[in-house]
Protein backbone atom coordinates (compact mmCIF):
# COMPACT_ATOMS: atom_id res chain seq x y z
CA UNK A 1 0.00 0.00 0.00
CA UNK A 2 2.72 2.52 0.71
CA UNK A 3 4.77 2.14 -2.65
CA UNK A 4 3.29 4.09 -6.11
CA UNK A 5 2.23 1.53 -8.49
CA UNK A 6 2.67 4.35 -11.16
CA UNK A 7 3.57 7.98 -10.72
CA UNK A 8 3.67 10.98 -13.63
CA UNK A 9 5.71 14.12 -13.60
CA UNK A 10 5.11 17.16 -15.20
CA UNK A 11 2.94 15.54 -17.56
CA UNK A 12 2.10 18.01 -20.96
CA UNK A 13 -0.32 17.01 -23.76
CA UNK A 14 -0.55 19.46 -26.69
CA UNK A 15 -3.73 19.29 -29.31
CA UNK A 16 -3.41 21.82 -32.14
CA UNK A 17 -0.50 23.26 -30.26
CA UNK A 18 -2.49 23.62 -27.28
CA UNK A 19 -1.86 22.52 -23.71
CA UNK A 20 -4.78 20.35 -22.89
CA UNK A 21 -3.31 18.25 -19.85
CA UNK A 22 -0.91 19.91 -17.26
CA UNK A 23 -0.12 17.36 -14.57
CA UNK A 24 2.73 18.18 -12.42
CA UNK A 25 2.63 15.59 -10.33
CA UNK A 26 0.80 12.50 -9.58
CA UNK A 27 0.74 8.91 -7.71
CA UNK A 28 -1.33 5.79 -7.58
CA UNK A 29 -0.27 4.21 -4.71
CA UNK A 30 -0.27 -0.10 -5.11
CA UNK A 31 -3.35 -1.72 -4.49
CA UNK A 32 -5.65 1.74 -4.61
CA UNK A 33 -8.36 3.14 -6.97
CA UNK A 34 -8.26 6.41 -8.16
CA UNK A 35 -10.79 8.47 -9.63
CA UNK A 36 -10.16 11.24 -12.06
CA UNK A 37 -14.10 13.20 -11.79
CA UNK A 38 -14.59 16.06 -14.01
CA UNK A 39 -17.09 17.39 -16.59
CA UNK A 40 -16.36 16.20 -19.98
CA UNK A 41 -13.54 17.69 -21.59
CA UNK A 42 -11.91 18.27 -18.48
CA UNK A 43 -9.09 15.96 -19.73
CA UNK A 44 -10.27 12.68 -17.83
CA UNK A 45 -9.82 10.21 -20.64
CA UNK A 46 -6.68 12.28 -22.10
CA UNK A 47 -4.91 12.02 -18.69
CA UNK A 48 -6.15 8.10 -18.49
CA UNK A 49 -4.65 7.26 -22.05
CA UNK A 50 -1.32 8.99 -21.23
CA UNK A 51 -0.98 7.20 -18.13
CA UNK A 52 -1.59 4.07 -20.00
CA UNK A 53 1.24 4.91 -22.81
CA UNK A 54 -1.35 4.74 -25.43
CA UNK A 55 -0.79 8.03 -26.33
CA UNK A 56 2.37 10.24 -25.95
CA UNK A 57 2.88 13.34 -23.89
CA UNK A 58 4.65 16.74 -25.27
CA UNK A 59 6.38 16.46 -21.89
CA UNK A 60 7.06 14.69 -18.27
CA UNK A 61 7.63 11.32 -17.29
CA UNK A 62 5.94 8.14 -16.05
CA UNK A 63 7.65 5.72 -13.52
CA UNK A 64 6.17 2.46 -13.06
CA UNK A 65 6.82 1.17 -10.04
CA UNK A 66 9.56 3.28 -9.31
CA UNK A 67 11.01 2.63 -13.16
CA UNK A 68 10.89 5.24 -15.48
CA UNK A 69 9.39 4.46 -18.90
CA UNK A 70 11.80 5.84 -21.10
CA UNK A 71 12.56 3.38 -24.07
CA UNK A 72 10.31 2.38 -26.80
CA UNK A 73 10.74 -1.47 -25.28
CA UNK A 74 10.07 -0.49 -21.84
CA UNK A 75 6.74 1.28 -22.73
CA UNK A 76 5.84 -1.93 -24.31
CA UNK A 77 6.61 -4.20 -21.66
CA UNK A 78 4.51 -1.67 -19.66
CA UNK A 79 2.01 -2.11 -21.86
CA UNK A 80 1.80 -6.03 -21.39
CA UNK A 81 1.57 -5.61 -17.40
CA UNK A 82 -1.00 -3.01 -17.51
CA UNK A 83 -4.51 -2.74 -19.80
CA UNK A 84 -7.16 -0.26 -20.15
CA UNK A 85 -10.82 -0.88 -20.49
CA UNK A 86 -13.05 1.56 -22.89
CA UNK A 87 -16.84 3.29 -22.75
CA UNK A 88 -17.33 1.39 -25.61
CA UNK A 89 -17.03 -2.53 -24.89
CA UNK A 90 -15.18 -2.81 -28.02
CA UNK A 91 -15.05 -6.30 -28.46
CA UNK A 92 -13.74 -8.20 -31.73
CA UNK A 93 -16.17 -9.81 -34.24
CA UNK A 94 -16.14 -13.66 -32.31
CA UNK A 95 -16.78 -15.56 -29.84
CA UNK A 96 -17.24 -13.91 -26.26
CA UNK A 97 -14.70 -16.57 -24.65
CA UNK A 98 -12.47 -15.93 -27.88
CA UNK A 99 -12.48 -12.19 -26.47
CA UNK A 100 -11.99 -13.00 -22.97
CA UNK A 101 -9.10 -14.88 -23.64
CA UNK A 102 -7.74 -12.41 -26.72
CA UNK A 103 -5.07 -10.66 -24.26
CA UNK A 104 -3.75 -14.26 -23.07
CA UNK A 105 -2.87 -15.38 -26.75
CA UNK A 106 -1.08 -12.17 -27.66
CA UNK A 107 1.23 -13.09 -24.38
CA UNK A 108 1.54 -16.56 -25.74
CA UNK A 109 -0.02 -18.33 -22.86
CA UNK A 110 -0.58 -21.84 -23.38
CA UNK A 111 -4.47 -23.08 -24.32
CA UNK A 112 -5.52 -25.45 -20.97
CA UNK A 113 -3.99 -22.12 -18.87
CA UNK A 114 -6.26 -19.74 -21.41
CA UNK A 115 -9.51 -21.89 -20.66
CA UNK A 116 -8.96 -21.97 -16.91
CA UNK A 117 -8.47 -17.95 -16.66
CA UNK A 118 -11.26 -17.40 -18.93
CA UNK A 119 -13.83 -19.23 -17.22
CA UNK A 120 -12.56 -17.76 -14.00
CA UNK A 121 -13.08 -14.38 -15.17
CA UNK A 122 -16.76 -15.55 -16.55
CA UNK A 123 -17.80 -16.37 -13.48
CA UNK A 124 -16.38 -13.83 -12.01
CA UNK A 125 -18.87 -11.42 -13.77
CA UNK A 126 -21.52 -13.53 -14.17
CA UNK A 127 -21.28 -14.33 -17.94
CA UNK A 128 -20.33 -18.14 -17.86
CA UNK A 129 -23.52 -19.32 -20.02
CA UNK A 130 -22.88 -16.70 -22.44
CA UNK A 131 -19.39 -17.74 -23.92
CA UNK A 132 -20.52 -19.60 -27.11
CA UNK A 133 -22.12 -16.55 -27.97
CA UNK A 134 -21.02 -14.37 -30.10
CA UNK A 135 -19.65 -10.73 -28.91
CA UNK A 136 -21.62 -8.79 -31.05
CA UNK A 137 -25.24 -9.93 -30.41
CA UNK A 138 -24.42 -9.31 -26.41
CA UNK A 139 -26.27 -6.41 -24.41
CA UNK A 140 -24.85 -3.34 -23.74
CA UNK A 141 -24.56 -4.35 -20.48
CA UNK A 142 -23.41 -7.77 -21.35
CA UNK A 143 -21.05 -6.57 -23.63
CA UNK A 144 -19.38 -3.91 -20.94
CA UNK A 145 -19.25 -7.53 -18.86
CA UNK A 146 -17.41 -9.08 -21.31
CA UNK A 147 -15.25 -6.03 -21.99
CA UNK A 148 -14.22 -5.80 -17.51
CA UNK A 149 -13.69 -10.15 -17.82
CA UNK A 150 -11.49 -9.80 -21.08
CA UNK A 151 -9.21 -6.76 -18.85
CA UNK A 152 -9.36 -8.90 -15.32
CA UNK A 153 -8.18 -12.17 -17.66
CA UNK A 154 -4.90 -11.06 -17.97
CA UNK A 155 -4.42 -10.22 -14.61
CA UNK A 156 -3.53 -6.45 -14.71
CA UNK A 157 -0.92 -4.57 -12.99
CA UNK A 158 -3.04 -1.48 -13.24
CA UNK A 159 -6.57 -1.19 -14.51
CA UNK A 160 -7.56 1.89 -16.98
CA UNK A 161 -10.77 2.19 -17.22
CA UNK A 162 -12.91 5.02 -19.11
CA UNK A 163 -16.67 5.70 -18.15
CA UNK A 164 -17.38 2.31 -18.33
CA UNK A 165 -20.35 2.31 -16.79
CA UNK A 166 -21.47 5.73 -18.78
CA UNK A 167 -23.52 3.81 -21.84
CA UNK A 168 -25.33 1.80 -19.54
CA UNK A 169 -29.52 2.28 -18.31
CA UNK A 170 -29.04 2.71 -14.21
CA UNK A 171 -29.91 -0.77 -12.77
CA UNK A 172 -27.30 -2.48 -15.31
CA UNK A 173 -25.16 -0.11 -14.26
CA UNK A 174 -25.54 -0.80 -10.67
CA UNK A 175 -25.41 -4.10 -10.79
CA UNK A 176 -22.09 -4.22 -12.78
CA UNK A 177 -20.71 -1.74 -10.74
CA UNK A 178 -21.02 -3.73 -7.39
CA UNK A 179 -19.51 -6.78 -9.54
CA UNK A 180 -16.36 -4.41 -10.33
CA UNK A 181 -15.92 -2.98 -7.16
CA UNK A 182 -15.96 -6.97 -5.71
CA UNK A 183 -13.47 -8.12 -8.41
CA UNK A 184 -11.18 -4.66 -7.60
CA UNK A 185 -11.02 -5.77 -3.80
CA UNK A 186 -10.82 -9.40 -3.95
CA UNK A 187 -7.40 -9.12 -6.71
CA UNK A 188 -6.29 -5.64 -5.07
CA UNK A 189 -5.69 -4.43 -8.90
CA UNK A 190 -4.64 -1.10 -9.04
CA UNK A 191 -6.72 1.24 -10.93
CA UNK A 192 -7.45 4.62 -12.39
CA UNK A 193 -11.26 5.71 -13.11
CA UNK A 194 -12.39 7.96 -15.13
CA UNK A 195 -15.69 9.21 -14.44
CA UNK A 196 -18.17 12.28 -14.49
CA UNK A 197 -20.64 10.18 -12.07
CA UNK A 198 -19.38 11.56 -8.21
CA UNK A 199 -21.20 8.09 -6.90
CA UNK A 200 -19.01 5.45 -9.13
CA UNK A 201 -16.12 7.31 -7.83
CA UNK A 202 -17.10 7.29 -4.50
CA UNK A 203 -18.29 3.97 -4.67
CA UNK A 204 -15.07 2.80 -6.31
CA UNK A 205 -12.40 5.13 -4.98
CA UNK A 206 -10.14 5.08 -2.51
CA UNK A 207 -8.59 8.50 -3.33
CA UNK A 208 -10.66 11.33 -5.64
CA UNK A 209 -9.00 13.25 -8.46
CA UNK A 210 -10.89 16.93 -9.58
CA UNK A 211 -10.68 17.67 -12.82
CA UNK A 212 -10.83 20.57 -14.44
CA UNK A 213 -9.71 21.90 -17.78
CA UNK A 214 -6.54 19.73 -17.74
CA UNK A 215 -5.55 20.06 -14.55
CA UNK A 216 -6.19 18.14 -10.79
CA UNK A 217 -7.53 20.95 -8.95
CA UNK A 218 -8.08 18.67 -6.05
CA UNK A 219 -6.78 15.12 -4.89
CA UNK A 220 -7.96 13.54 -1.48
CA UNK A 221 -9.86 10.87 -0.10
CA UNK A 222 -13.58 10.78 -0.75
CA UNK A 223 -14.60 12.33 2.41
CA UNK A 224 -11.78 15.23 1.99
CA UNK A 225 -13.09 16.12 -1.43
CA UNK A 226 -16.56 15.89 -0.78
CA UNK A 227 -16.66 17.62 3.16
CA UNK A 228 -13.93 20.10 2.07
CA UNK A 229 -13.94 21.31 -1.02
CA UNK A 230 -10.93 23.67 -1.82
CA UNK A 231 -12.91 25.76 -4.87
CA UNK A 232 -16.57 26.65 -5.92
CA UNK A 233 -16.04 24.55 -8.73
CA UNK A 234 -15.08 21.53 -6.59
CA UNK A 235 -18.03 21.94 -4.43
CA UNK A 236 -20.61 22.32 -7.01
CA UNK A 237 -19.15 19.51 -9.05
CA UNK A 238 -18.98 17.06 -5.94
CA UNK A 239 -22.72 17.92 -5.17
CA UNK A 240 -22.98 21.04 -2.74
CA UNK A 241 -25.64 22.02 -5.40
CA UNK A 242 -26.04 25.23 -2.60
CA UNK A 243 -22.93 27.19 -2.53
CA UNK A 244 -23.73 30.61 -1.06
CA UNK A 245 -21.24 33.28 -1.11
CA UNK A 246 -21.20 35.55 2.85
CA UNK A 247 -19.45 38.08 5.01
CA UNK A 248 -17.80 36.74 8.19
CA UNK A 249 -20.34 38.67 10.94
CA UNK A 250 -19.21 36.61 14.19
CA UNK A 251 -16.45 34.14 14.68
CA UNK A 252 -15.75 32.57 17.68
CA UNK A 253 -15.16 28.86 19.02
CA UNK A 254 -15.26 26.96 16.05
CA UNK A 255 -19.02 28.26 14.99
CA UNK A 256 -19.62 31.24 12.84
CA UNK A 257 -22.03 33.38 11.25
CA UNK A 258 -22.45 34.49 8.28
CA UNK A 259 -24.21 37.23 6.16
CA UNK A 260 -25.96 35.63 3.14
CA UNK A 261 -28.28 38.28 1.28
CA UNK A 262 -29.37 39.98 4.43
CA UNK A 263 -29.95 36.62 6.01
CA UNK A 264 -27.41 35.19 8.98
CA UNK A 265 -26.45 31.35 8.73
CA UNK A 266 -24.35 29.41 10.84
CA UNK A 267 -21.67 27.30 10.00
CA UNK A 268 -18.58 25.64 11.48
CA UNK A 269 -15.24 27.01 11.21
CA UNK A 270 -13.31 29.93 12.25
CA UNK A 271 -12.97 32.78 9.50
CA UNK A 272 -11.42 35.60 9.72
CA UNK A 273 -13.88 38.73 10.65
CA UNK A 274 -15.42 40.21 7.61
CA UNK A 275 -14.05 37.83 5.51
CA UNK A 276 -15.91 36.87 2.22
CA UNK A 277 -16.16 33.11 1.94
CA UNK A 278 -18.36 30.08 0.20
CA UNK A 279 -20.41 28.13 2.41
CA UNK A 280 -21.64 24.81 0.34
CA UNK A 281 -24.63 22.93 1.80
CA UNK A 282 -25.39 19.43 0.10
CA UNK A 283 -29.31 19.17 -1.23
CA UNK A 284 -29.46 15.77 1.19
CA UNK A 285 -28.78 17.35 4.23
CA UNK A 286 -31.64 20.36 3.95
CA UNK A 287 -35.15 19.07 5.36
CA UNK A 288 -38.08 20.88 4.61
CA UNK A 289 -41.49 21.32 6.70
CA UNK A 290 -44.56 23.44 7.33
CA UNK A 291 -42.96 25.77 10.47
CA UNK A 292 -39.80 26.44 11.62
CA UNK A 293 -39.25 23.16 13.95
CA UNK A 294 -37.25 24.50 16.88
CA UNK A 295 -37.26 21.67 18.70
CA UNK A 296 -34.08 19.94 16.46
CA UNK A 297 -30.39 21.19 16.81
CA UNK A 298 -30.64 22.49 13.32
CA UNK A 299 -29.91 26.24 13.96
CA UNK A 300 -30.67 27.43 10.43
CA UNK A 301 -34.29 27.70 9.77
CA UNK A 302 -35.25 29.62 6.66
CA UNK A 303 -38.77 30.45 5.29
CA UNK A 304 -38.83 30.45 1.34
CA UNK A 305 -41.23 29.53 -1.21
CA UNK A 306 -40.83 26.69 -3.67
CA UNK A 307 -39.63 28.21 -7.34
CA UNK A 308 -38.86 24.86 -8.92
CA UNK A 309 -38.91 20.94 -8.67
CA UNK A 310 -37.42 18.14 -10.47
CA UNK A 311 -36.82 14.17 -10.66
CA UNK A 312 -33.25 13.41 -9.41
CA UNK A 313 -33.31 9.52 -9.54
CA UNK A 314 -35.39 8.17 -6.63
CA UNK A 315 -35.70 11.77 -4.90
CA UNK A 316 -37.13 15.44 -6.07
CA UNK A 317 -34.51 18.22 -6.13
CA UNK A 318 -36.62 21.16 -5.01
CA UNK A 319 -35.04 24.24 -5.51
CA UNK A 320 -35.66 27.08 -3.08
CA UNK A 321 -35.98 31.06 -2.72
CA UNK A 322 -35.11 31.90 0.49
CA UNK A 323 -33.76 34.95 -0.21
CA UNK A 324 -31.24 33.26 -1.48
CA UNK A 325 -30.80 29.93 -3.15
CA UNK A 326 -31.22 26.21 -1.46
CA UNK A 327 -31.80 23.24 -3.13
CA UNK A 328 -33.06 20.05 -0.91
CA UNK A 329 -33.93 16.64 -1.78
CA UNK A 330 -37.25 15.21 -1.12
CA UNK A 331 -38.62 11.93 -1.27
CA UNK A 332 -41.91 10.98 -3.20
CA UNK A 333 -43.42 10.49 0.19
CA UNK A 334 -42.19 14.34 1.22
CA UNK A 335 -43.46 15.65 -1.46
CA UNK A 336 -46.97 14.51 -1.18
CA UNK A 337 -47.08 14.88 2.81
CA UNK A 338 -45.82 18.94 2.34
CA UNK A 339 -48.22 19.30 -0.80
CA UNK A 340 -44.98 20.60 -2.64
CA UNK A 341 -45.41 22.67 -5.10
CA UNK A 342 -43.82 25.91 -6.65
CA UNK A 343 -45.40 29.01 -5.27
CA UNK A 344 -45.84 26.75 -1.50
CA UNK A 345 -44.44 29.02 1.44
CA UNK A 346 -42.08 26.43 3.34
CA UNK A 347 -39.28 26.65 6.07
CA UNK A 348 -35.67 25.16 5.04
CA UNK A 349 -34.20 23.84 7.62
CA UNK A 350 -29.91 22.39 7.95
CA UNK A 351 -27.72 22.02 10.84
CA UNK A 352 -24.86 24.10 11.01
CA UNK A 353 -22.87 20.93 10.80
CA UNK A 354 -24.06 20.70 7.44
CA UNK A 355 -22.58 24.02 6.16
CA UNK A 356 -18.93 23.67 4.60
CA UNK A 357 -17.18 26.79 4.84
CA UNK A 358 -15.11 27.57 1.21
CA UNK A 359 -12.68 30.26 2.53
CA UNK A 360 -11.28 31.73 -1.03
CA UNK A 361 -7.53 32.35 -1.16
CA UNK B 1 -31.19 -16.32 -81.85
CA UNK B 2 -30.07 -19.19 -83.62
CA UNK B 3 -26.84 -17.04 -83.44
CA UNK B 4 -27.12 -17.35 -79.20
CA UNK B 5 -27.94 -21.09 -80.07
CA UNK B 6 -24.99 -21.92 -82.10
CA UNK B 7 -23.03 -20.43 -79.50
CA UNK B 8 -24.19 -21.90 -76.75
CA UNK B 9 -24.02 -25.32 -78.63
CA UNK B 10 -20.37 -24.59 -79.51
CA UNK B 11 -19.38 -23.55 -76.13
CA UNK B 12 -20.97 -26.61 -74.54
CA UNK B 13 -19.20 -28.72 -76.80
CA UNK B 14 -16.02 -26.88 -76.41
CA UNK B 15 -15.79 -27.11 -72.65
CA UNK B 16 -17.33 -30.64 -72.49
CA UNK B 17 -13.78 -31.63 -75.38
CA UNK B 18 -11.87 -29.54 -72.85
CA UNK B 19 -10.59 -27.92 -76.34
CA UNK B 20 -6.94 -27.55 -75.00
CA UNK B 21 -6.72 -24.23 -76.42
CA UNK B 22 -9.28 -22.39 -74.76
CA UNK B 23 -8.69 -24.71 -71.20
CA UNK B 24 -5.09 -23.20 -71.74
CA UNK B 25 -6.67 -19.35 -72.25
CA UNK B 26 -8.69 -20.02 -70.01
CA UNK B 27 -5.80 -21.05 -67.18
CA UNK B 28 -3.51 -18.19 -68.33
CA UNK B 29 -6.11 -15.84 -67.81
CA UNK B 30 -6.99 -17.03 -64.16
CA UNK B 31 -2.75 -17.12 -62.88
CA UNK B 32 -2.62 -13.74 -64.66
CA UNK B 33 -5.62 -12.24 -62.89
CA UNK B 34 -4.60 -14.31 -59.24
CA UNK B 35 -1.11 -12.85 -59.34
CA UNK B 36 -1.98 -9.41 -59.81
CA UNK B 37 -4.69 -9.18 -57.62
CA UNK B 38 -2.29 -11.12 -54.89
CA UNK B 39 0.24 -8.48 -55.22
CA UNK B 40 -2.19 -5.54 -55.33
CA UNK B 41 -3.70 -7.02 -52.25
CA UNK B 42 0.26 -6.75 -50.81
CA UNK B 43 0.72 -3.29 -52.15
CA UNK B 44 -3.32 -1.78 -51.85
CA UNK B 45 -3.96 -3.30 -48.57
CA UNK B 46 -0.40 -2.33 -47.23
CA UNK B 47 -0.93 1.15 -48.32
CA UNK B 48 -4.94 1.52 -47.21
CA UNK B 49 -4.24 0.38 -43.93
CA UNK B 50 -1.09 2.46 -43.10
CA UNK B 51 -2.72 5.66 -45.06
CA UNK B 52 -5.71 4.93 -42.40
CA UNK B 53 -3.71 5.00 -39.16
CA UNK B 54 -1.18 7.93 -39.94
CA UNK B 55 -1.88 11.22 -40.19
CA UNK B 56 0.17 13.78 -42.20
CA UNK B 57 -0.17 16.89 -44.36
CA UNK B 58 -1.86 15.93 -47.62
CA UNK B 59 -3.64 12.96 -46.37
CA UNK B 60 -6.70 14.07 -48.12
CA UNK B 61 -5.12 14.98 -51.14
CA UNK B 62 -3.29 11.13 -51.43
CA UNK B 63 -6.95 9.44 -50.52
CA UNK B 64 -8.50 11.80 -53.36
CA UNK B 65 -5.92 10.43 -55.76
CA UNK B 66 -6.52 6.90 -54.89
CA UNK B 67 -10.42 7.17 -54.94
CA UNK B 68 -9.90 8.82 -58.26
CA UNK B 69 -7.36 5.67 -59.31
CA UNK B 70 -10.45 3.49 -58.32
CA UNK B 71 -11.82 4.55 -61.67
CA UNK B 72 -8.95 4.43 -64.12
CA UNK B 73 -9.72 3.33 -67.18
CA UNK B 74 -7.75 0.29 -68.26
CA UNK B 75 -6.87 1.35 -72.12
CA UNK B 76 -5.16 4.37 -70.07
CA UNK B 77 -3.13 2.39 -68.26
CA UNK B 78 -2.53 0.29 -71.20
CA UNK B 79 -1.62 3.09 -73.09
CA UNK B 80 1.20 4.33 -70.29
CA UNK B 81 2.21 0.60 -69.40
CA UNK B 82 3.20 0.52 -73.32
CA UNK B 83 4.80 3.39 -73.19
CA UNK B 84 6.80 2.72 -70.37
CA UNK B 85 7.94 -0.79 -71.47
CA UNK B 86 8.51 0.55 -75.10
CA UNK B 87 11.93 -0.14 -76.30
CA UNK B 88 13.40 2.94 -76.18
CA UNK B 89 11.12 3.92 -73.05
CA UNK B 90 12.51 4.37 -69.58
CA UNK B 91 11.31 0.86 -68.41
CA UNK B 92 12.47 -0.94 -71.84
CA UNK B 93 15.62 -2.59 -70.93
CA UNK B 94 13.44 -4.71 -69.02
CA UNK B 95 12.18 -6.13 -72.94
CA UNK B 96 8.50 -7.46 -71.11
CA UNK B 97 6.58 -5.80 -73.84
CA UNK B 98 3.78 -8.34 -75.17
CA UNK B 99 5.21 -10.76 -72.49
CA UNK B 100 2.89 -12.01 -69.33
CA UNK B 101 4.63 -10.15 -67.02
CA UNK B 102 3.30 -6.94 -68.66
CA UNK B 103 -0.22 -7.94 -68.35
CA UNK B 104 0.40 -8.99 -64.91
CA UNK B 105 2.00 -5.12 -64.32
CA UNK B 106 -0.79 -3.42 -66.03
CA UNK B 107 -3.47 -5.26 -64.21
CA UNK B 108 -1.55 -4.26 -60.64
CA UNK B 109 -1.84 -1.27 -61.76
CA UNK B 110 -5.02 -1.04 -62.33
CA UNK B 111 -6.48 -3.18 -59.41
CA UNK B 112 -4.19 -1.55 -56.53
CA UNK B 113 -6.04 1.62 -55.87
CA UNK B 114 -9.23 -0.19 -56.16
CA UNK B 115 -7.92 -2.68 -53.50
CA UNK B 116 -5.95 0.33 -51.48
CA UNK B 117 -9.75 2.65 -51.62
CA UNK B 118 -11.52 -0.14 -50.30
CA UNK B 119 -9.23 -1.26 -47.43
CA UNK B 120 -8.66 2.38 -46.34
CA UNK B 121 -12.09 2.78 -46.09
CA UNK B 122 -12.80 -0.67 -44.15
CA UNK B 123 -9.98 0.14 -41.45
CA UNK B 124 -11.62 3.74 -41.16
CA UNK B 125 -14.93 2.58 -39.89
CA UNK B 126 -13.45 0.60 -37.80
CA UNK B 127 -13.99 2.54 -34.13
CA UNK B 128 -11.22 4.86 -33.55
CA UNK B 129 -10.64 3.61 -30.14
CA UNK B 130 -10.31 0.10 -31.55
CA UNK B 131 -6.98 0.54 -32.57
CA UNK B 132 -5.93 1.41 -28.55
CA UNK B 133 -7.82 -1.16 -27.02
CA UNK B 134 -6.24 -3.96 -28.75
CA UNK B 135 -2.33 -2.12 -28.00
CA UNK B 136 -3.42 -2.08 -24.21
CA UNK B 137 -4.53 -6.09 -24.35
CA UNK B 138 -0.81 -5.97 -24.91
CA UNK B 139 -0.29 -6.32 -28.15
CA UNK B 140 2.55 -5.66 -30.51
CA UNK B 141 2.28 -3.21 -33.54
CA UNK B 142 2.58 -6.50 -35.70
CA UNK B 143 -0.39 -8.40 -34.00
CA UNK B 144 -2.24 -5.13 -33.90
CA UNK B 145 -2.47 -4.78 -37.86
CA UNK B 146 -3.30 -8.12 -38.42
CA UNK B 147 -5.94 -7.65 -35.41
CA UNK B 148 -7.18 -4.74 -37.29
CA UNK B 149 -7.50 -6.77 -40.09
CA UNK B 150 -9.49 -9.31 -38.95
CA UNK B 151 -11.84 -6.60 -37.50
CA UNK B 152 -11.86 -5.50 -41.16
CA UNK B 153 -12.17 -8.94 -42.95
CA UNK B 154 -15.84 -8.79 -44.51
CA UNK B 155 -14.82 -5.35 -46.37
CA UNK B 156 -10.92 -6.56 -47.28
CA UNK B 157 -12.70 -9.79 -48.51
CA UNK B 158 -14.72 -7.12 -50.77
CA UNK B 159 -12.06 -5.48 -51.99
CA UNK B 160 -10.06 -8.56 -52.71
CA UNK B 161 -13.24 -9.49 -54.92
CA UNK B 162 -13.35 -5.67 -56.46
CA UNK B 163 -9.83 -5.88 -57.34
CA UNK B 164 -10.46 -9.16 -59.04
CA UNK B 165 -13.23 -8.72 -60.67
CA UNK B 166 -11.73 -5.34 -62.16
CA UNK B 167 -8.90 -7.16 -63.65
CA UNK B 168 -10.13 -10.63 -64.76
CA UNK B 169 -12.56 -8.24 -67.22
CA UNK B 170 -10.79 -5.80 -68.72
CA UNK B 171 -9.94 -6.03 -71.67
CA UNK B 172 -8.40 -2.49 -73.15
CA UNK B 173 -4.80 -2.96 -71.34
CA UNK B 174 -4.27 -6.73 -71.37
CA UNK B 175 -4.72 -6.25 -75.76
CA UNK B 176 -1.84 -3.52 -75.12
CA UNK B 177 0.19 -4.23 -73.33
CA UNK B 178 -0.03 -8.34 -74.02
CA UNK B 179 -0.98 -8.43 -77.98
CA UNK B 180 -3.20 -11.25 -77.81
CA UNK B 181 -0.17 -13.53 -79.08
CA UNK B 182 -1.92 -16.66 -79.25
CA UNK B 183 -0.07 -19.15 -76.82
CA UNK B 184 1.52 -16.70 -74.91
CA UNK B 185 -0.55 -13.77 -73.79
CA UNK B 186 -3.97 -14.51 -74.93
CA UNK B 187 -6.12 -14.20 -72.15
CA UNK B 188 -10.47 -15.09 -72.45
CA UNK B 189 -11.38 -11.34 -72.70
CA UNK B 190 -9.03 -10.31 -75.90
CA UNK B 191 -9.90 -13.98 -77.26
CA UNK B 192 -13.31 -12.76 -76.92
CA UNK B 193 -12.81 -9.48 -78.95
CA UNK B 194 -10.84 -11.38 -81.76
CA UNK B 195 -13.33 -13.78 -82.56
CA UNK B 196 -16.06 -11.57 -82.39
CA UNK B 197 -14.16 -9.25 -84.70
CA UNK B 198 -13.27 -12.33 -86.83
CA UNK B 199 -17.01 -13.26 -86.58
CA UNK B 200 -17.06 -16.16 -85.01
CA UNK B 201 -19.54 -15.52 -82.68
CA UNK B 202 -19.71 -19.00 -81.78
CA UNK B 203 -16.33 -19.17 -80.27
CA UNK B 204 -16.87 -15.84 -78.50
CA UNK B 205 -20.09 -16.43 -76.78
CA UNK B 206 -18.29 -19.67 -75.65
CA UNK B 207 -15.62 -17.79 -74.50
CA UNK B 208 -17.48 -15.05 -72.52
CA UNK B 209 -19.80 -17.75 -71.01
CA UNK B 210 -16.85 -19.53 -69.69
CA UNK B 211 -15.14 -15.76 -68.18
CA UNK B 212 -18.83 -15.83 -66.74
CA UNK B 213 -18.59 -18.67 -65.00
CA UNK B 214 -14.97 -18.71 -63.45
CA UNK B 215 -15.69 -14.91 -62.54
CA UNK B 216 -18.60 -16.09 -60.44
CA UNK B 217 -16.66 -19.30 -59.27
CA UNK B 218 -13.51 -17.03 -57.71
CA UNK B 219 -16.09 -15.11 -56.25
CA UNK B 220 -18.36 -17.80 -54.44
CA UNK B 221 -15.01 -19.18 -53.17
CA UNK B 222 -14.36 -15.84 -51.79
CA UNK B 223 -17.42 -15.11 -50.65
CA UNK B 224 -17.84 -18.16 -49.11
CA UNK B 225 -14.39 -17.45 -46.79
CA UNK B 226 -15.77 -14.19 -46.39
CA UNK B 227 -19.41 -15.08 -44.68
CA UNK B 228 -18.44 -18.80 -43.49
CA UNK B 229 -18.09 -17.45 -39.17
CA UNK B 230 -20.49 -14.77 -39.77
CA UNK B 231 -23.66 -15.77 -37.10
CA UNK B 232 -26.76 -15.43 -39.91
Amino acid sequence: MSRPALEARGLEVLRGGVLVLEIPALEVMDGTVLALIGPNGSGKTTLLKTLACLQEPAGGELLFQGQALATRSQKEAYRRRVTMVFQQPLLFDTSVARNLESGLKLRGVPGPERTRRVLEVARRFGIEPLLERQARKLSGGEAQRASLARAFAIGPEILFLDEPFAALDPPTREALLDDLAAALRSTGTTAVLATHDRMEALQLADRLAVMRQGRIVQIGTGAQVVNQPVDEFVAEFVGMETVLEGLVLESADGLCRVSVAGHEVEALGSPALGETVLLGLRPENVTLADHADTGTSARNHFPGTVARIAPRGPYFKVELDCGFWVAAFVTPHSLEALRLAPGRAVVATFKATAVHLIRRP
Amino acid sequence: MGLVWEGIKKAAELLWTLDPEVLGITLFSLKVSILATAISLAVGGAAGMALALSRFPGKRLLISVINTGMGLPPVVVGLFITILLWRNGPLGFLEILYTPSAIILAQTVIATPIIAGISLAAIQQLPPDLRLQILSLGASRWQMLRMLAVEARLPLMAAVMAGFGGVISEVGASIMVGGNIQGSTRVLTTATVMEAGKGNFDTAIALSLILLVLTFAVNAALTHIQQRDRPR
